[in-house]
């Protein structure tokens, strides 16, 4: 039981390819997701709404964030402005 | 002279090519003879200090090398201006390594900011170390020089757009030029294209026509920028654009790639893929060659 919460509260998302994989995902609150940058190029993780901002990150560089409140956070690349990615955050009973 | 024949482009193979001519003083010598009231001045772009993939592992060394070669050059140039992600990721130490390096120039430098010295919105590591002299509080600068106005505009405040000049700068455009005849010659340097180059990529303004409308009516622009990592021209009306390459390393040409971003190749070849750009403008407008650094 213990080793499935853990398995369920935290998730990695790739930047990789100019792109977040995976793009749009849901998880349950409380939540941690690791962004890990797998790209030749620097990165970043900027929430749309000014929430949350990883700065720069280098190649192989990572950032996490946990998400507690339920709700859907859009986020995208700085330096990339086209790459978007989302996370939506929603209690498992609802 | 023609405007048509007076801006043209010169993208030299190598180095020594470009040597062997201008030292026979024929069809170099001609080329860069320069008008009264020219300013002559260098472009360099994109040194992305702090990068260290295969691409390019020596950024500082390549940059090192641009600002040599700037150094030697047979007739110092009014000054050097560099258009823009200095840093890979505006760090401090990463502005001090390029601060370092770019302070060995003999001449003023006038350093614009990229998306790669602002990241996070923050302007305070680039600008704790490279300022455009006289700037307005929102850094964006005009000044004249021999008979040329130049206009540095910062399209790096790019919250989800890449390129984006905002109201307050295109207000201040709006007075700087309004009170210009149309023959006055103007140079613009921007960071991103002002046009839309390929948006695909990011490589391009958003609300770039707002300001390229404003230039519209004048005789001879020059617009140059980095940003892409590659030269590239572009002419709309009397609006002579120039993309520059970097000192760090090429990008693919546009819609080349998957996406935009490092191209690795032999060492020789990279040197002959990143350089510096001479520029020489007078009344009739400004004519510039490109100097790779192999």
């Amino acid at each position: 039981m213990d080793m499935k919460l853990l398995f369920l509260a935290t998730l990695v998302v790739k930047l990789i390819a100019d792109s977040f994989q995976p793009a749009s995902v849901t998880v349950t609150p409380g939540t941690t997701v690791v962004f890990i940058n797998k790209d030749d190029d620097a990165h970043t993780v900027t929430s749309t709404t000014g929430l949350f901002d990883s700065k720069g990150l280098d190649t192989n560089a990572s950032w996490k964030m946990t998400f507690n409140k339920p709700g859907t956070y859009k986020y995208f690349c700085e330096l990339h402005p086209f790459m978007k990615g989302t996370i939506i955050v929603r209690a498992a009973h609802s | 002279m023609k405007r048509s024949q007076f801006v043209e482009h010169v993208a030299w193979t190598g180095a020594g090519i470009a040597y062997t001519l201008a030292s026979a003083g024929s069809l170099v010598g001609c080329a860069v003879a320069d008008a009264p009231g020219a300013v002559d001045f260098v472009q360099i772009s994109d040194s992305h200090v702090g990068f260290h993939l295969p691409a390019n592992p020596d950024v500082l060394g390549t940059l090192k090398q641009a600002v040599d070669a700037i150094n030697a050059l047979p007739q110092a140039p009014a000054f050097v201006v560099h258009t823009g992600d200095i840093t890979h990721l505006s760090t401090p130490k990463q502005f001090a390594d390029a601060k370092d390096v770019l302070s060995a120039l003999k001449v003023p430098l006038i350093a614009l900011p990229g998306e790669h010295d602002v990241i996070g919105n923050d302007f305070k590591p680039y600008l704790a170390n490279f300022r455009i002299p006289q700037a307005e509080p929102g850094g964006w600068a005009t000044w004249e020089n021999g008979g040329i106005r130049f206009i540095a505009l910062l399209n790096v405040f790019n919250f989800e757009k890449m390129g984006l000049l905002g109201s307050d700068q295109l207000t201040w455009l709006q007075g700087v030029v309004s009170g210009l005849k149309p023959s006055q010659p103007i140079v613009v340097l921007t960071h991103v294209p002002l046009y839309a180059l390929f948006p695909t990529w990011g490589w391009t303004t958003e609300d770039g026509a707002k300001a390229l409308a404003m230039f519209s009516r004048f005789d001879n622009v020059t617009l140059l920028n980095g940003h892409i990592h590659q030269i590239i021209t572009h002419t709309e009306g009397n609006l002579h654009f120039a993309s520059a390459d970097a000192t760090a390393y090429p990008q693919p040409k546009p819609g080349a790639a998957d996406k935009p971003g490092p191209v690795t190749l032999p060492h020789d070849d990279l040197l002959r893929a990143i350089g510096y750009r001479t520029v020489s403008a007078d009344g009739n407008g400004a004519r510039f060659e490109d100097h790779p650094l192999g």
